[in-house]
């Protein structure tokens, strides 16, 4: 009864025609998921990380205060910080440089920062032309930071609650 | 055969340079007609397998991506052909030609409308299933001439597959041939006359799906595509082609798969036969017979060939085997005797 059974399955293609049924569906009734990059994007989250960015308060003054945790965390040791006492006797950053080529994109260096200085923005979209860009210097990052001040704001108080 | 209107623009010419040049500009307009019809199925390959698996497929070159093809086709044309030092030089390049020419010369016999094919012969069936063999010695010389390892796994495995699927395919003819008692492709359609249940599949129904299967293992598609297999041997015959040497056995390829389609549709499918054709209700239009029945049935069983692609896996070689000489040709056998039973008892409509 059994090897009957399997033989007429056989022949007449039963489980073949499952197949097919299956990616004719597909085919004629469900809509292709594909994201058309350029003009479309998927939405990001707030924690999303992409470019390093660092940040001013509001009255300009510079947050990081060199502790150099984010140095210390950085699993892909991407991260070089030199410091010295600035002109208002603070301690201050005189060279914060991040290899990108380096960098995971792990996001440890944003959570060991105690002030909120180094952050890593939604910004995915860069590139490098020239060997030596891809070193992320003080001054590029502080511009970044200047730039998407708005957007990095907004992300962290999006984010604050769990935090 | 020439007809009024060329014969007569011809005038000044003796009479057989007029049959030349009037079969040689149907011949050109056939080729080119062929060809883009495979350079948009391979458009249209990649759209609908893109569809059935979520995807979009190339939509970006020119509206819905029509210009596809031919960005290929220049890409193509512009890269180098390496011809391997260790390889037979002239078997190398004489190759891809073996393959193409076949698959275009084959369709000479095709009747395409009521009253026309380039060449309406009385054994079209046997020249159509000579030309579709004949291919075969391209794909093998080509994994030969290589001299490669993968290329020539590729050839062996192209020619037992050939050969198995080759005698299955000619048996499931047979009983066509049988049944229209003739082997004029003109003669077959006509005996088909009469709607959708008098074409050959309904009374032939193993035989027709032997023959679209053996087709598909014929043509080296998917799921019977071992020759090629991309998995073990990288891309069988054609690993050492490049450029236009590969784009030549890329349209053999796809040429064999219309001209496949179109072999099932005359043989089991009535060719430019209305399916509709003796229904009572039916406008008389569509109950005629015209070119885009044909056309209609040929890229239904193309979308057949894209859509068994885009659905079974690959066969391994030893079931392919198995497939081809344990079931296919037995059950061609066992329906070509009961189709002969049939015969001799009157039953179906058959020519008498």
């Amino acid at each position: 009864m059994n090897m009957t059974r399997s033989f007429f399955k056989t022949f007449f293609l039963t489980e073949l025609i499952q197949g097919l049924a299956v990616t004719l569906r597909q085919f004629l009734f469900r809509p292709n998921i594909t994201v058309q990059y350029p003009e479309e994007k998927t939405p990001q989250s707030p924690r999303y990380r992409g470019l390093h960015a660092q940040r001013r308060y509001p009255n300009g003054q510079e947050r990081c205060i060199a502790c150099k945790l984010c140095e210390a965390v950085c699993p892909a040791l991407a991260i070089t910080i030199e410091s010295d006492v600035g002109p208002d006797g603070t301690r201050r950053t005189t060279r914060y440089d991040i290899d990108l080529f380096k960098c995971i994109y792990c996001g440890f260096c944003e959570e060991a920062c105690p002030v909120d200085a180094i952050v890593e923005t939604r910004i995915h979209e860069y590139h490098f032309e020239n060997a030596g860009e891809n070193i992320m210097t003080k001054d590029k990052l502080l511009a970044i930071g200047e730039r998407y001040e708005a957007m990095i704001a907004a992300d962290k108080a999006a984010d604050a609650r769990y935090r | 055969m020439i007809p009024e209107f060329a014969s007569n623009l011809l005038a000044f010419l003796p009479e057989w340079v007029q049959f030349v040049v009037w079969y040689g500009v149907v011949a050109v307009i056939l080729f080119i007609s062929v060809i883009l019809t495979m350079a948009f199925l391979t458009l249209a390959e990649r759209r609908v397998i893109g569809s059935i698996q979520a995807r979009i497929g190339p939509n970006r070159v020119g509206p819905f991506g029509l210009l596809q093809p031919f960005a290929d086709v220049l890409k193509l044309m512009v890269k180098e052909i390496v011809i391997p030092s260790n390889s037979n030089r002239f078997l190398f390049v004489v190759a891809p030609l073996l393959s193409v020419i076949p698959a275009l010369a084959a369709w000479a016999v095709i009747p395409l409308w009521p009253g026309f094919a380039v060449a309406d012969i009385n054994a079209g069936v046997l020249y159509l299933l000579a030309l579709s063999s004949a291919g075969v010695y391209g794909i093998i010389l080509a994994g030969w001439a290589a001299n490669s390892k993968y290329a020539f796994l590729g050839a062996m495995r192209a020619a037992a597959q050939m050969v198995a699927y080759e005698i299955a395919m000619g048996f499931a003819v047979v009983g066509v041939i049988m049944a229209a008692q003739s082997l004029n492709l003109t003669d077959i359609i006509e005996a088909q006359r009469g709607g959708v249940l008098s074409f050959y599949w309904f009374w032939l129904l193993p035989l027709a799906v032997v023959f679209f299967v053996s087709g598909l293992a014929e043509t080296n598609r998917a799921p019977f595509d071992v020759v090629e297999g991309e998995s073990e041997i990288v891309a069988g015959f054609h690993v050492e082609y490049s450029g236009m040497a590969f784009a030549v056995f890329f349209v053999a390829e796809y040429v064999n798969m219309i001209l496949v389609s179109a072999m099932t549709a005359v043989f089991f499918f009535g060719g430019w036969l209305s399916p509709l054709e003796g229904y009572p209700g039916v406008p008389a239009w569509l109950q005629a017979p015209h070119f885009l029945w044909f056309f209609l049935k040929i890229s239904f069983f193309l979308f057949c060939f894209l859509w068994f692609r885009a659905t079974f896996p690959r066969y391994r070689y030893d079931q392919i085997m198995r497939l081809g000489w344990k079931i296919f040709i037995p059950v061609t056998l066992v329906w070509i005797f009961v189709e002969g039973l049939m015969l001799v008892y009157e039953i179906g409509p058959w020519r008498s």
